[in-house]
This record gives structure tokens, C-alpha cells and sequence, in this order.
């Protein structure tokens, strides 16, 4: 049976993990590599690197980290933040990257989920989206939800997956930070009206958010930050938990 | 297992199907060694053979017959190990871009039938029921392997060696004679994919 997927996210800034982890056993929590080969020993089943580095340097830096990623890793990870033309895809890619994650750039260019998806496959292909409720509907933001578009959330993802993409990684930015628990009314409607995986985003707190999640919306995998890296959930037990509600995890 | 002693080398096909960077690396942390094959000549010179391969089986076959190493794989004796759409080429015809492949296994490659109420791609870690093969030593029973795939390579008991459930029932993982095929990345799977690895390095046949 295939396994409900857990996606601890790491944010990334100059080729360094940022946000506070505090990891017992870490030398360098800075290091990428240290804390994806820590995730990945815990039973993360992916990763996904956001790159929030605003710098010119920005892509020589991230192609060095894929690539220590890459060598280091033994499950898949995705790298999102910046990428906005097929040069820049490609170059990950090559780095190692299993997937690619767009989100502004296509909303702005929705030619480029086609351009992707024909030139390395839809599998490569994750199309972000972050919403927010207004006016009892949701909406499209960019900008880490200051900006709001004219894209109503759910009518985005059926274009994203009609252009080609692989994957919806779905943050709710009502939920982001709260704790409490994901958006999962959207969430499911999202999920009953496509025919591509779906990762939540946004309100975890608790290792029953992610039962619910699983339950109620039915997603393929849950994403979250900061409860995986100040240790309030430890993969493990957050799997055993899933496992007692018949949620096919891997173990 | 010492690798390090080993004289076993594996050639992995340099055909341009995808990339290639995590299958070298998971093959460096195992301290398996490997090299590349880009003429027929270097076919001689390993043990071993990874067919890689990412993306369209029919584009993935058009580079490869532009190689022009078809027939001298199909010659092969030496162990084989065809690699998610590398396994693909080994059967006779994908649904993907209606293709004839390099055919050593009479089996066909489908694409996934919506209708079953699955999502495609096929993505994400499944459970791998495999039979009494030396592909499998020391991995687990039912041990999860990453999929990522838009096809598959029908059942057929003949050829089976592994059997994934995902809408219906299809092959994850193939062989005949010297020719092996995984559906799921071994690279990406963790250690059921490094044990995998270093089961097919030390392949003897």
C-alpha cells in the first residue's frame, strides 16, 4: 500500500539552514546536509528545501548545497525558492534535486509548469500555492501571503495540474503558524477535484493535526517546520501515532 | 559485505535519459565502484550494468539507439539492472509515446488507468512484495521503496520478482536470466535501496 508521506521543510539562506533547530545531537544546525541526513535517519520520508536567499549569489550557493544534500541522502527532496526559468530547473536536476518546486513564477508565467514538465517530466514538477480565505473564498497569494491575486485557489490548481504539474504542495496561510491544526475543509475539496498528489501545508501542531489531515482530507503527504525542528514531534512517534489510526505509513 | 575488495565494477549507461548525480552518489556511500559506458567497448570493461533512466520511455529509447549500444546490451551475459524507466526499455513496448523498446523481456509497459481512482504519478514509498531472489537479500519483507512513475511494466508471473500494488497489481521489479529491472528508485529508498545496491554489485551469475 502506498504510505502517507511526511515532509519535514527546511528553510535555506545563503546555502544555511535558518529558524530556530534545536537538535540535541547536532554539531553544525546550520548545516543542511547534518540535519537532512538527521531527518532522514528519524524516518522523514522527503524533504523539501525553500531557498529565501535574496542575494545575486543565490544559485551558485543553492547548487552547491543540492549537491551535498545529494551525496549525503538517501530519500528523495525537492528545492523551492527562486526558480524561475528552466535553466534554473535544470541546474538542480543536475545537482541531484528529485524535484522542483514553482510558485510565484507560475502564477506570473503558467507556460512555464508546461515548459517544465515537457522538458524533465511531470514528476519533476511541484507547484506551490499559498492561499488565503477572503470574503468566504479563497485566494491565490504570493509573496508569503502579502500579496493577493486574482487566482481563486482552487481553480489555480486544476490549470497547474492541466499544464503539467506533478504536485500541489498547498499552504494555507490562515493555518501557517497557528498550531492549529490544517485547513482541511480545502484541503479535501482540493484533493476530490484533482488527480495528482497533494502535500498540506500550514498549521501543524499537534501529531493529531496530522491524523486529521490524513483522515479528513485524505491528503498524500503533510509538510511542516517548526514541530519537527524544536523537537515538539519526533518522527517516530508521529509515525506509530499515524500507524494506530490505519494510516499507512512506512516504518 | 567489504565492497573495498571486491574486484566487481559497475557501468552505468551514459545515454542521457536523466540524471544520473544520485544514483553515483548512493553508489560512492555504498563504496561501490563504478564508471561509465558510453561506447560498446566500455561494456567490456565492468562487471556489472546500471541502465538509469528518468523521464519519456520513448525519448529515453530514441537516445539510446543513437548509442548505438542496443544490440551489444542485448548481448549481454554479465549482470543487468535496468533502472525505473531503464527497466522499461528492457520490455518490448511502452504505451509512452507508443515505443518499441529493446524488448529482452516480452512484457509490456502501461500506462496507469485512471479509472481505478488513483493518482498519477505513482509517487511516493509502497510496499514491495518479493519473491526468494538474490536482488532481495537482507531486505525486509514488505519493505517500502520509493516510486515515482507515470507507467508500469504489466504482471507476469514468468518474469516477476517483486509485485507492488498501486490500483492493480504490477510488476516492481523483473528479471531474465542476467537481466534485472526495478520499477522504484534503490538511490532514493533508503537502506532497502542501499541493501538492494550492494545485493546487485555482488550479483554473480
Amino acid at each position: 500500500m502506498l504510505s502517507k508521506r511526511i515532509i519535514p521543510c527546511l528553510d535555506v539562506k545563503d546555502g544555511r539552514t535558518v529558524k530556530g533547530v534545536n537538535f540535541v545531537d547536532l554539531r553544525d544546525a546550520g548545516d543542511p546536509v547534518e540535519l537532512a541526513a538527521q531527518y532522514a535517519q528519524q524516518g522523514a520520508d522527503e524533504l523539501v528545501f525553500l531557498d529565501i536567499t535574496a542575494t545575486h549569489e543565490r544559485r551558485k550557493t543553492m547548487i552547491e548545497m543540492v549537491k551535498s544534500v545529494a551525496r549525503q541522502l538517501n530519500i528523495p527532496f525537492t528545492i523551492g525558492g527562486g526558480i524561475t526559468e528552466i535553466a534554473d530547473a535544470e541546474a538542480l536536476l543536475n545537482a541531484g534535486a528529485d524535484k522542483i518546486s514553482i510558485n510565484s513564477a507560475a502564477v506570473r508565467n503558467p507556460k512555464l509548469i508546461e515548459e517544465l514538465a515537457k522538458a524533465f517530466g511531470v514528476q519533476f514538477v511541484v507547484v506551490a500555492v499559498d492561499t488565503k480565505h477572503v470574503d468566504g473564498k479563497n485566494w491565490v497569494h504570493l509573496n508569503g501571503g502579502r500579496l493577493m491575486t486574482e487566482l481563486q485557489t482552487e481553480t489555480w490548481i486544476k490549470q497547474a495540474e492541466e499544464l503539467g504539474a506533478g504536485e500541489i504542495l498547498l499552504t494555507s496561510m490562515d493555518h501557517d503558524g497557528t498550531k492549529a491544526g490544517f485547513d482541511c475543509d480545502l484541503l479535501r475539496k482540493v484533493n476530490d477535484s484533482i488527480n495528482i498528489p497533494i502535500i498540506a501545508s500550514g498549521g501543524a501542531g499537534s501529531m493529531e493535526h496530522f491524523t486529521e489531515v490524513f483522515q479528513k482530507a485524505n491528503v498524500d503527504a503533510a509538510l511542516a517546520a517548526s514541530v519537527f525542528h524544536y523537537g515538539e514531534i519526533l518522527i517516530p512517534d508521529l509515525k506509530q501515532e499515524l500507524s494506530r489510526h490505519q494510516i499507512p505509513v512506512r516504518i | 559485505m567489504d565492497n573495498t575488495t571486491s574486484n566487481n565494477t559497475i557501468g552505468i549507461v551514459n545515454y542521457g535519459a536523466g540524471n544520473i548525480f544520485s544514483l553515483t552518489a548512493a553508489l560512492d556511500r555504498q563504496g561501490i565502484s563504478y564508471g561509465m559506458v558510453n561506447t560498446e567497448a566500455d561494456l567490456e570493461k565492468y562487471s556489472h550494468i546500471i541502465i538509469p533512466g528518468v523521464g519519456h520511455a520513448g525519448a529515453a529509447m530514441q537516445k539510446l539507439r543513437q548509442t548505438g549500444l542496443v544490440d551489444a546490451i542485448k548481448a549481454l551475459t554479465k549482470p543487468v539492472l535496468g533502472i525505473c524507466v531503464g527497466m522499461q526499455l528492457l520490455s518490448d513496448h511502452s504505451e509512452e509515446g507508443n515505443a518499441d523498446l529493446i524488448g529482452i523481456v516480452p512484457i509490456k509497459t502501461k500506462l496507469f488507468d485512471k479509472t481505478l481512482g488513483i493518482k498519477i504519478p505513482h509517487m511516493g514509498w509502497n510496499n514491495v512484495n518479493f519473491t526468494n531472489n538474490p536482488l532481495f537479500t537482507n531486505v525486509k519483507p514488505l519493505a517500502q521503496f520509493y516510486f515515482v512513475h507515470s507507467y508500469f511494466i504489466e504482471y507476469n508471473p514468468i518474469f516477476d520478482i517483486a509485485l507492488v500494488t498501486y490500483g492493480n497489481k504490477f510488476s516492481a521489479a523483473i528479471q531474465k536470466n542476467n537481466f534485472f529491472g526495478v520499477q522504484f528508485h534503490p538511490e532514493k529508498s533508503g537502506e532497502a535501496g542501499e541493501q538492494l545496491l550492494k545485493n546487485f554489485y555482488n550479483l554473480t551469475i
